[in-house]
């Protein structure tokens, strides 16, 4: 059986790459399209996995100040999602 | 075994479950063929991969002896916003015509997305062209 500070390492570094390789994935359907709906949502899921990153960052580095970043990220993602969307949908933001 | 020790492990059970939604959510968002079932796939990230991470670095913070329950506020905010910017993402698919078009409603005329209305037919001719 693995000591318990040798697993938390391990699914740190875990966590760390299967975060980091989901914003490649994301990036690459941002890229090759192919309607704007698939955009939104690859950007949308980059705001997220991002928020992600800092939680787990936190969490390596064994603070609290990150969870002011984190609540901040998840605020204007949703926020510039719901723009992008509303854009889309009656060419304009604010009527 | 201590308390410090189930907790440690239960802080990398959760990193490891986070980590497999992610994994899974944004496979899916790659591989899907068609808007629509692309879309289902990154909203477990968002809630179930999201909420696992957060559930761990809760549990990491009261190891560390000053346990907070802040993250809940991240929790309960993207509990609350995934399915609305979802809908908002359905919304646009529709009005595209990326994807099927529904079936009629069983009362009204027709789906607000698909009803133009007549101030708006100018953008609908760009977003068309």
């Amino acid at each position: 059986m693995i000591a318990a500070a040798d697993l938390i390492n391990i699914a740190l570094i875990v966590a760390f790459v299967t975060l980091a390789f989901g914003q490649t994935l994301s990036m690459v359907r941002l890229v090759i399209g192919p309607t704007s709906g698939d955009r939104i949502l690859a950007l949308d899921t980059m705001v997220i996995n991002a928020l992600g990153l800092v939680i787990v960052l936190g969490v390596y580095q064994g603070v609290q100040i990150y969870f002011e970043v984190a609540l901040l990220i998840a605020m204007l993602g949703f926020v510039s999602t719901v723009a992008l969307a509303r854009f889309i949908l009656r060419g304009d933001i604010i009527e | 075994m201590s308390i410090e020790t189930v907790g440690t492990y239960a802080v990398a059970l959760f990193l490891l479950i986070g980590s497999g939604f992610v994994m899974v959510g944004v496979i899916g968002l790659l591989r899907f063929n068609s808007p629509m079932t692309r879309l289902h796939a990154p909203t477990k990230v968002g809630t179930m991969g999201i909420g696992a991470l957060l559930l761990a670095s809760m549990g990491h913070s009261f190891l560390l002896g000053e346990g907070s329950m802040h993250e809940l506020l991240i929790m309960a905010f993207l509990f609350v916003t995934a399915p609305i910017s979802a809908n908002f993402i359905a919304k646009v698919n529709i009005h595209q015509r990326s994807c099927d078009a529904p079936p009629a409603p069983p009362q009204d005329a027709t789906w607000s997305t698909l009803n133009v209305l007549p101030e708006d037919a100018e953008v609908e001719a760009v977003n068309e062209s």
